[in-house]
């Protein structure tokens, strides 16, 4: 049976925190051994539920004092499990640090604590008038420590970046539980490193980020909303190259293949078509008679390029609607098989078709199946293999296919992981793509911030 | 119900029975989390969905026992099914729920003698009569009528009761003057039209038979005035659903035969029922008769036939009332709350809404989460007091700021549950069925 707890690491934390917030029964522990990733899955030792930075900062000292590791964790929406828990770990789940602790309109910026919903910051920023642009699928459920820890993108990286663009200063609880801070209000600062910056995107292997001042936009007055629909996947990848290459920054450019289509079309039915190769989602933002312009402009670049139709959407509910409906694209495809595993190879823009028509024939070499939707307008693609974790032999082809997928990525170019992070489902790829010299600076880095070797230890590299 | 203390094994473990994609399906994306009242509550992942599950694929594997801590988790759920809108990937986490909780009643984790015998009478014994729910029902309809409730409440008699029994004593449903067959026999018999362009039968309900026989006289009338002959036959019985969501299959499928055999299931072209939850119910007796030879195809046209009253009337194309609900005041200010299993559980959603919409002298205003669950869930307001308390309230908060007269809904567990929440706050709105409402309109023609 499951038990993995231990009861002295368990006295020394509920001295330090209240005996509710740290969870150790073998219910709580099964619940808490995965995240979003598929089939990886540990216990940990224990879960503890801080609600102060001070609690944060007692568990840490805790560990150090013991030497035992802690893997910070937000909603458990990570896709390369880069918060899934390793043997005798604390996990430090942050979802009751959750407050928006102060929104400044003379300075455009929003102060939050990790264990915010990111679609609470949006939606307290459009209360103002303001807009905060990074919006990953998991939107509604992952919490900004988490996007920050991953460095998560969206649909909206193509024009507005990703979260890192919008980060200006954090609040960090070191492995020995001493409190740093990097980063002001202000728009400029040169004041030493960014450490700010080291901190974004290092899952929680440097420190656990305790607060974020993040940075606000004004509202785009204007939005318009196009799909388009094509026999041939080439198709919609060479109209999204013209789209760019016509200068023109959508702020989102999306595309969907049929099978996920299809599955989305199950869940959503939105009136998806299904019998088309490719459907992309296209919208673009600003002044209003520049969203007309744009669109128009859009709108022939995709029929000159071989679109079936292209369709507007009449309504902001159902702009609203289009959009939703492909952030679930990677769970629907869940409908397909039992087993998703999801990835977010990026290549520069113009190698899109090359890295399109890649997948394709790696999935058909391998004999798998892969559905592939994804970010076009900035490069980041989410083939997604649909298989079976308990079929051995299919299994081994999957990872064989992956390896494959991975190694054409770093010929063209590009990047293993645009978005997810590495985690542990990339550990093993990272060294080809960012080489011998980026490891071992990486490697002296963790060294220096976490000498012990305490922070979500095992990710990323050993 | 029989206690065992053996460890579980693939041949006697209801969730390892159940085929395996069923429990694999959630891909553990945490979509369903900010859906999930529980959750939201009380940011635990073990009462979420994506946890709930996590512990059901656990004792599954055989890595987790049926404890009485996963016991307590499994009915913490409301059942919502919240979730199952939300998820993606199409989990049916209805069928996860009902299964675990039929496994934590097997193996009697939670039993004690009192729950023990709660549960026979309950569950065995009065919902399995509607011969016994009349007795009981007249009976409570004497202490409520005869000034024998106002003389208790007036001398405080009930502070001598027992805690429990005080905090349950205002949520007991009203009795109705006459119950739903009596007024049916005098009043409605003759109605039924001459050449009926339909033959539907009705699904009177256990409570709502009693309790809320004015839904389905309403019900009735709205039928008859749309072309329909309503037929209510008198072998029917509760739906089961009580039955089947608090792990006791065994009596779900036992009352799901009685109905089949006493409604005409190839003769009628509908059976319609009024009431969320139980409609949620009935449309799966396929599903839960499957696989029972002598039954199983009834069952399957009988699934096909089943039909939330909103749905029949928008497939058959109500006739829009001419009769204004307006007020000396002006229109009358509505706004709906969804039955969870109307929506969660049916999908029935806009279909309500158009029927409100079409009475004239009807204001109708969104409710804030109007999907949100009200707390009622079954019996839930009386196992898990507290967090049902947490829901109303939430509700509560959203009703009063639409400044509604009328709140519409669908079920009559809502209806008892929120009706509490209105005393409860002091609000002057009352509780009314759409389909009371269309029938008022339709006598406001004369």
């Amino acid at each position: 049976m499951m038990t993995a707890s231990d009861p002295e690491l368990t006295a020394a934390l509920t001295a330090v925190l209240p005996a509710a917030q740290v969870l150790t029964t073998a219910e709580d522990l099964a619940v808490f051994a995965f995240d979003g990733t598929a089939i990886l899955h540990q216990l940990p030792a224990c879960v503890v539920m801080p609600e102060t930075v001070e609690q944060v900062a007692a568990v840490l000292r805790v560990a150090s004092e013991r030497h035992v590791p802690v893997v910070t964790r937000g909603s458990g929406t990570g896709l390369s499990g880069g918060s899934v828990p390793c043997e005798g770990c604390i996990v430090l789940c942050l979802v009751r640090l959750n407050h928006i602790l102060e929104v400044d309109t003379a300075n455009l910026t929003m102060t939050v604590e990790p264990g915010v919903v990111t679609q609470m910051i949006a939606e307290r920023a459009a209360d103002v008038g303001l807009f905060y642009p990074p919006d990953p699928g998991s939107i509604r459920i992952s919490t900004i420590g988490g996007n920050v820890a991953n460095n998560s993108g969206g649909l909206r990286g193509l024009k507005y970046g990703v979260t890192r663009d919008y980060v200006m200063a954090l609040q960090v609880a070191m492995a020995d539980g001493q409190i740093l801070t990097t980063g002001t209000k202000c728009v400029k600062d040169v004041a030493g490193f960014s450490l700010r910056d080291l901190f974004i995107g290092s899952e929680g292997t440097l420190g656990v980020i305790t607060r974020i001042t993040l940075k606000l936009i004004p509202q785009p007055a204007a939005k318009a909303t196009l799909l388009g629909l094509f026999d041939e996947m080439t198709a919609a990848a060479e109209t999204i190259s013209a789209i760019i290459a016509a200068k023109i920054i959508p702020c989102t450019l999306e595309f969907l293949d049929r099978t996920t289509a299809e599955c989305v079309e199950g869940y959503a039915h939105i009136g998806l078509p299904t019998d088309v190769a490719a459907v992309t989602l296209m919208e673009v933002d600003g002044h209003p008679a520049e969203v007309e312009e744009q669109a128009a402009r859009i709108e022939q670049i995709a029929r000159d390029h071989g679109a079936r139709d292209v369709r507007r959407a009449a309504t902001a509910a159902e702009a609203t609607q289009l959009a939703s409906a492909r952030r679930t694209a990677f769970s629907a495809l869940a409908r397909r098989a039992p087993t998703v595993i999801l990835e977010d190879v990026t290549v520069p823009r113009s190698r899109l078709a090359e890295m399109v028509a890649a997948i394709q024939r790696i999935a058909a070499d391998h004999d798998v199946t892969i559905g592939t939707f994804g970010h076009m307008g900035d490069g980041n693609l989410h083939p997604t293999f649909l298989t079976d974790e308990r079929n051995a032999t299919e299994m081994a082809r999957v990872e064989a296919a992956m390896k494959e997928i991975f190694q054409v990525t770093i010929d063209l170019e590009g990047t293993i992981t645009g978005e997810h992070g590495v985690g542990l489902a990339k550990k093993p790829f990272l060294p080809a793509a960012v080489g011998p010299v980026a490891m071992e600076v990486m490697r002296r880095l963790k060294k220096d911030f976490d000498p012990a070797g305490i922070l979500n230890p095992g990710k990323i590299f050993d | 119900m029989h206690s065992t203390t053996v460890a579980p094994s693939p041949a006697d473990n209801l969730l390892m029975g159940l085929d395996y994609s069923v429990v694999q399906q959630c891909m553990h994306c945490g979509m369903c989390l900010p859906t999930c009242p529980t959750y939201v509550e009380t940011l635990q992942e073990r009462s979420s969905p994506r946890g709930r599950i996590a512990m059901m694929r656990a004792v599954a594997d055989g890595k987790l026992d049926v404890t009485k801590a996963f016991a307590d988790e499994m009915y913490y759920c409301l059942g919502c099914l919240a979730c199952q809108t939300a998820c993606p990937a199409g989990v049916n986490y209805a069928e996860l729920i009902e299964t675990a909780r039929a496994e934590v009643e097997r193996r009697n984790v939670l039993g004690s003698p009192q729950r023990n015998l709660l549960r026979s009478l309950l569950l065995q014994r009065l919902f399995t009569s509607r011969r016994r729910l009349h007795l009981l029902g007249r009976i409570l309809r004497l202490y409520q009528r005869s000034g024998l409730e106002r003389a208790v409440r007036a001398l405080g008699l009930m502070r001598l009761a027992p805690k429990r029994l005080r905090e349950l004593e205002p949520l007991a449903p009203r009795m109705s003057s006459r119950f739903t067959h009596e007024a049916f026999a005098s009043d409605y018999m003759a109605t039924n039209p001459v050449r009926p362009a339909y033959r539907v039968g009705l699904l009177v309900g256990c409570v709502a038979d009693i309790s809320f026989a004015h839904v389905n006289t309403d019900t009735i009338e709205v039928l008859q005035a749309n072309g329909c002959e309503v037929v209510l036959p008198q072998a029917q019985e509760c739906c089961g659903s009580l039955h089947g969501h608090n792990g006791d299959v065994n009596t779900a499928r036992r009352l799901a035969r009685i109905n089949l055999d006493a409604f005409d299931v190839n003769g009628l072209d509908a059976i319609l029922v009024n009431g969320g939850g139980c409609g949620s119910h009935i449309k799966h007796y396929d599903h839960l008769l499957a696989g029972d030879a002598d039954y199983e195809a009834r069952a399957s046209t009988w699934s096909r036939k089943a039909l939330d009253i909103h749905e029949w009337l928008e497939q058959i194309r109500v006739r829009p009332p001419r009769g204004s609900l307006a007020t000396a005041d002006g229109p009358l200010r509505v706004t709906y709350h969804e039955s969870c299993h109307l929506k969660h559980g049916q999908g029935v959603s806009s279909a309500p809404r158009k029927l409100l919409a079409m009475i004239p002298g009807i204001e109708l205003v969104e409710l804030t989460e109007a999907d949100w669950c009200c707390g009622s869930a079954g019996v839930y307001n009386i196992t898990q007091p507290e967090m049902s308390a947490k829901l109303l309230q939430r509700k509560m908060g959203h009703i009063a700021s639409t400044g509604a007269a009328v709140i519409a809904m669908g079920n009559p567990g809502c209806t008892v549950q929120i009706e509490h929440g209105l005393r409860q706050c002091g609000l002057a709105a009352r509780v009314e069925h759409p389909v009371s409402l269309l029938a008022a309109a339709y006598r406001a023609e004369a």
